[in-house]
């Protein structure tokens, strides 16, 4: 009976501690949208900033943030499905594989700031772009490569093999085959990976940080060598670089909200998709 | 060991290997065309194995190699500049468990013969129509060809692989237990269906049914932890074989 | 043969897509080293071990990356205090005990905790824990390593939860139907059994958390306080390697010996990260390979 009664409790308090997860993340994103919704009008998403941030809207910020995770997209995604294809169609056991699946790992591990760092290096200064969407996107694009390449090759590899198998056996060469009958299966998962990465680089501050992002530029950009605001790292300035960070709380909690908005609502359409996907092709 | 004068695919001591693992040994051995030859033996035999040679399957798979020769029409297959589409053009195949595609019933038919640059619908319409009637599928699918092919049952859905297969006139038809997993009934359709065929088509079967094997080849080899053990005809195999360990599998001793 | 060719294309292409992982890892080392060497010869390496970092002074600079390295470390020990037992339980909870429902509620909420931006969790903790640890602890700020390193272990939590979960859920059956047959309650099992069996990848789990943890940037910037000071006070305000880049990188001249220490640090960084990420590789192969 003794026994019975201090597993109950151990059992509690690893409950506890469980929900414990919960009630804090519960308890930040309700924070931040309680506080946040009064600011949430037209006048805020869509108005200009005034007074270095302090009044007005992030129509800036946001424009900067789609634009950012456009151009990421943009060259992430035909290089992470590409190489997720010739991860799992061609590549065969060795040391070229063996490296490029160090790479990624290494890669996926690399501080985003040390990303910073080096698209300020490469993008900034070696090839004379400036602070610039363009670095920006670069830099954000390889950060999230190695997402797009896992979730790609998730998707690739849900495809059964009797499938390949079957059309290599009626004399389809192997990119016929990969062509007609796998991609068209792989593509939704491929998709849905790509949409966490979009929900990623749409949140990351420290790499946009040193290769683009402006402390205050009300207005839109003009051309991808063109400096913008981002919304992560426009929160950063109102919290802690502002002269008046008191003042403006309000500003800040409206752009913590559209920001954490924008990243769920990419997060939880991946989620979601990839839920209905997995239901959808059984094999 | 039965020779023919002028066989179809022919095999010269053939050795396979799944990287260090030896799964074929010294496998000589004639297929004579326009006849069923069955495989037969226990699982992992080798018999799948030296099924997949014959088209080149094996080679999708990572780490094998092989020794020795495989011909057709006296063709080396694996020799310098064979083309690999054109030879399983020529070899069709049938899975063991059915593969359509998930496309509609039309599409999986034409699937080879687009790939193989056929674009006219009139003549793809009259491929398809004659590759299912020789399946003897056409009148079960002639009404729905835009259904999904997953909507078919199961020796519907093996049936329209072979049609499949068929559609890009092939010259041999490897079929690897292609009725393993269909009901009895769905088997005799099939059984029935290999017997037509093999008026047109040079047919390699692996089974490890062996009253099947004793009902639709002319021909049959016993495999044997990848050895071929004996290869004559089906009646001799199964009435009288020449050597104790086809007797003990066939008469269920083992296996 | 215009088949083959236009095969031979494609598998290029492919070849040269996945191959640029390869390249732009290559591409960092090099960056970072070529900007890093320059401080060898000036003002020397030796300067790099100090215990002082100045940046900006009036008499000397000196870049001394030791107290940038205790800051590390030490919001990264706080992070593992709270990160481990959280983690780790935290994934027992959700593969052993809880219910299908609960499952259901439990994750949505873990991969939602993961997609929060840092930034966004730093001003959590600049708005709200900030001011909770200084009335809890009555402190003059709450800007402090221990703020720092709760937020990290959040922030790490969902892959320690992730990963260790995947270990705990691969531990065959029959392992548990041993046990439990042999008369052990369910969490004894889980205790005796279940987690050690689990244990590489659960390790292998924590150590993926804690280079995220050292790697993270925005979260430390914004509430560790920045003091560039040697201390094992969790009270204390800090300054990690990470936010010490991402503060000072903007208002550097380009190619002075400040630009040059901020790459030291950067390496610094990269290689701490790449070798406790290759070290948990090792770890979940060996454990996949039984």
């Amino acid at each position: 009976m003794n026994k019975n009664i201090s597993e109950n409790i151990i059992y509690w308090l690893i409950r506890i501690a469980a929900y414990l997860i919960v009630f804090v993340v519960g308890y930040i994103v309700f924070d931040i949208v309680i506080k946040g919704l009064p600011k949430l009008n037209m006048d805020f998403i869509m108005g200009f900033p005034r007074r270095s941030g302090s009044e007005g809207g992030i129509l800036p910020a946001i424009v900067g943030t789609i634009y950012l995770v456009s151009g990421a997209i943009l060259v992430a995604l035909p290089l992470g499905m590409f190489s997720a294809i010739y991860l799992t169609e061609y590549a065969r056991q060795g040391r070229f594989t063996r490296m490029i699946r160090l790479a990624i790992v290494t890669l996926a591990g690399v501080p985003s700031i040390v990303f910073g760092l080096f698209g300020m290096g490469l993008f900034v200064i070696f090839f004379g772009f400036g602070a610039s969407i363009i670095a920006g996107s670069f830099t954000l694009s390889f950060m999230i490569l190695p997402t797009i390449i896992v979730s790609s090759e998730e998707a690739l590899q849900a495809v059964p093999q009797s499938l390949r198998e079957g059309s290599l056996a009626l004399g389809a060469t192997q990119w016929q085959t990969i062509y007609k009958n796998v991609l068209p299966y792989a593509l939704p998962g491929m998709f849905t990976g790509s949409i966490l990465g979009i929900g990623r680089a749409a949140g990351e501050t420290a790499p946009i940080l040193l290769t683009v992002a402006a402390f205050y530029l009300p207005r839109l950009p003009s051309s991808i060598f063109d400096q913008v605001m981002a919304l992560p790292y426009h929160l950063y300035v109102l919290a802690t670089q502002h002269p008046e960070a008191d003042k403006v709380l309000p500003m800040q909690y409206g752009t913590a909200l559209v920001l954490l908005l924008i990243v769920l609502i990419f997060n939880l359409t991946a989620i979601f998709l990839r839920s209905y996907f997995r239901k959808k092709y059984k094999w | 060991m039965v020779k023919f004068t002028n066989p179809k695919i022919t095999i010269e001591k053939l050795d396979f290997y799944y990287g260090s693992v030896q799964a074929l040994f010294d496998i000589s051995m004639h297929v004579p065309e326009k006849k069923v030859t069955a495989l037969i033996g226990p699982s992992g035999c080798g018999k799948s194995t030296f099924l997949r040679m014959i088209n080149r399957m094996n080679d999708i798979i990572d780490g094998t190699h092989h020794k020795g020769k495989v011909c057709i029409d006296d063709q080396d297959i694996y020799g310098d500049g064979v083309d690999i589409v054109a030879l399983r053009k020529r070899v069709g195949m049938v899975f063991q468990k059915s593969n359509p595609f998930p496309k509609s019933i039309f599409e999986n038919v034409a699937y080879g013969p687009r790939i193989h640059g056929i674009k006219d619908k009139a003549k793809l319409d009259d491929i398809i129509e004659r590759s299912l009637n020789n399946a003897a599928i056409w009148d079960e699918v002639k009404d729905r060809m835009d259904k999904n092919a997953m909507s078919l049952s199961g020796g519907q859905q093996q049936r329209l692989c072979i049609a499949r297969a068929l559609a890009v006139e092939p010259e041999i038809l490897l079929m690897d237990e292609p009725a393993s997993a269909l009901d009895p009934k769905s088997t005799a359709r099939i059984e029935d269906l290999i017997n037509e065929l093999k008026k047109n088509y040079t047919i390699v079967i692996v089974t490890h049914n062996m009253q099947q094997a004793a009902r639709v080849s002319d021909y049959t080899a016993f495999f044997y932890e990848g050895n071929l053990v004996e290869f004559d005809h089906t009646n001799t195999i199964f009435t009288k074989p020449n050597i104790k360990q086809t007797e003990d599998y066939i008469t269920g001793r083992f296996g | 043969m215009k088949d083959n060719l236009k095969e031979i294309i494609i598998k290029k292409m492919l070849v040269a897509a996945a191959s640029t992982s390869i390249f732009i890892v290559l591409l960092i080392f090099l960056f970072l080293g070529k900007e890093a060497l320059p401080f060898i010869t000036e003002p020397g390496l030796s300067e790099l071990f100090d215990s002082r970092w100045i940046p900006v002074s009036f008499q000397k600079e000196i870049f001394g990356i030791i107290p940038l390295i205790t800051g590390s470390v030490l919001v990264t020990a706080i992070a593992a205090v709270f990160l481990i037992p959280f983690g780790v339980i935290g994934a027992i909870y959700i593969s052993e005990i809880a219910t299908f429902f609960e499952k259901e509620l439990l994750k949505p909420f873990i991969e939602i905790l993961a997609g929060i931006p840092s930034v966004v969790i730093g001003f959590f903790g600049l708005m709200i824990l900030n001011s909770m640890v200084k009335d809890i602890f009555d402190l003059n700020t709450g800007l402090t390593a221990l703020t720092g390193g709760i937020l990290l272990a959040l922030m790490a939590i969902p892959t320690v939860i992730s990963i260790s979960e995947d270990a705990i859920t691969s531990v065959p059956w029959s392992y548990k139907e041993a046990s439990l047959a042999l008369g052990a309650s369910k969490l004894q099992t889980i205790w005796r059994v279940t987690v050690p069996a689990a244990l590489p990848g659960i390790i292998a789990a924590i150590m993926l958390g804690m280079g995220r943890v050292i790697g993270e940037t925005m979260v430390v910037l914004m509430v560790t306080g920045n003091a560039a000071k040697i201390s094992w006070n969790p009270f204390d305000s800090v300054r990690t390697m990470t936010a010490t880049i991402a503060a000072e990188m903007g208002e550097v001249a380009f190619g002075s010996i400040h630009y040059h220490a901020l790459f030291c640090v950067g390496i610094v960084l990269m290689l701490v990260t790449f070798g406790l990420n290759m070290i948990a590789q090792k770890v979940l192969k060996k454990y996949q390979m039984r």
